[in-house]
């Protein structure tokens, strides 16, 4: 699984090629550490363990620190006397923010360091660059065929034999709206400003059937709380890479508020 | 931090040297056109009466009259599609906002010319 952990830092419009104006997200992404490796001998799944930004020493915990590097406690002293191999540590500071990325390990290596650079801009037409790519990474274009119906599939297949990401999930949290009225929630209409609308003029309306059935359908969409939850935005176009600045900008908005911590991974959309 | 960021972001798509010109300005837009998979330019002229926003953001308005109708255009200062902003002519203003010109018609639209030194 490709992807990486980056910090939401805002949004602004960019300039392509033909002059036509893109919105895009910046995200300070990376460089993460690979903090540990999931196997489905040892863990049952596959999955890499991801952290991104330095926390201080001092503010993390002994078994955060001990989740990077080796203490040398009197503990791990006698198991690994004992022979028993220890799991491989990255040797990095404690970081603030992490999380698995589930999917296929790869090459990836504990200790690693991950960049934008497995990202590549792809505001073009995609399927067409997939298309490329793969022709190019020696695949039989003609013989795969390229219908216009089975593009997407297709576009899948083509991408797994290219090596850097194009599109990408992001997943963040939204900004939390504490508890919202149904028009806020649900974009629902409200009432009307007048004719004899009582001091209920931000308020649902019916919300169902009288003495049959004597109950309201499961489902219904009500006030509530609104937002703060995880929100996954699927299949954003890739348009710019900064590897220099750790910076990638994607096409389109990104949950969460500026500063807000987000994962950005493959999409399998596409 | 994040400003810093934001801002290196935006410095790479802004004009190195942005088309000069001020409120009240009568200039000619060139407006880049593509047509087909041919190029060419073509020419907006008229009254500069608003500028605004900030960065990779910033628009300006050029109002003319054409046929006796109003016409006004929006350009993003920093888009490649806009290729040059000549200055004909300027004139005296004191606001920021030419607004006051929309309800004007005839001799009215005329702003005094301010000479430059």
């Amino acid at each position: 699984m490709n992807g990486i952990l980056g910090r939401k830092v805002g949004m602004t419009q960019i300039y392509d090629e033909t002059g036509e104006v893109i919105p895009v997200t910046v995200i300070e992404a990376g460089p993460c550490h690979v903090l540990q490796v999931r196997t489905v001998e040892r863990d049952g799944y596959e999955a890499v363990q991801l952290g991104f930004v330095d926390k201080p020493r001092r503010l993390a915990r002994r078994s955060e620190r001990g989740h990077v590097a080796r203490l040398g406690s009197k503990r791990s002293r006698k198991i690994a006397a004992s022979g028993v191999d220890l799991a491989p540590k990255p040797d990095c500071e404690p970081k603030r923010f992490i999380r698995e990325l589930r999917g296929p390990v790869g090459d990836r290596e504990v200790g690693q360091s991950l960049t934008v650079d497995m990202f590549q801009p792809s505001l073009v037409d995609l399927p067409e660059m997939l298309r490329e790519a793969a022709s190019s990474s020696g695949v039989d274009v003609e013989k795969v065929g390229w219908k216009r119906e089975f593009e997407k599939k297709k576009a899948v297949k083509y991408r797994e034999t290219v090596a850097s990401v194009m599109a990408v999930d992001v997943v963040a949290v939204s900004k939390g709206r504490g508890f919202a009225g149904v028009m806020k929630r649900h974009n629902f209409s409200g009432q009307r400003a007048s004719h004899g609308v009582k001091k209920v003029h931000r308020h649902a309306g019916g919300t169902g059937c009288s003495a049959s059935p004597s109950r309201l359908f499961k489902g219904r969409r009500m006030a509530g709380q609104y937002g703060n939850a995880q929100v996954t935005v699927r299949n954003l176009r890739v348009a710019r890479v900064d590897a220099e600045e750790n910076l990638l900008l994607v096409r389109g908005a990104v949950p969460g508020p500026n500063g807000g911590y987000v994962i950005v991974r493959e999409t399998n959309k596409i | 931090m994040s400003q810093e960021i934001m801002n290196k972001v935006e410095k790479s798509c802004l004009k190195d040297e942005p088309p000069q010109f001020d409120i009240g300005d009568t200039v000619d837009v060139h407006t880049r056109i593509l047509e087909g998979d041919k190029e060419r330019i073509q020419i907006f002229s008229g009254t500069v009466i608003a500028r605004s926003g900030s960065g990779t953001r910033e628009m300006f308005t050029v109002r003319r009259i054409v046929a006796g109708e109003g016409v006004e255009r929006k350009f993003p200062v920093h888009s490649p599609r806009v290729a040059a902003v000549e200055v004909k002519r300027s004139s005296v203003v004191r606001r920021a906002k030419l607004y006051f010109l929309r309800d004007r018609i005839g001799k009215a639209v005329r702003l005094k010319e301010r000479r430059r030194k």
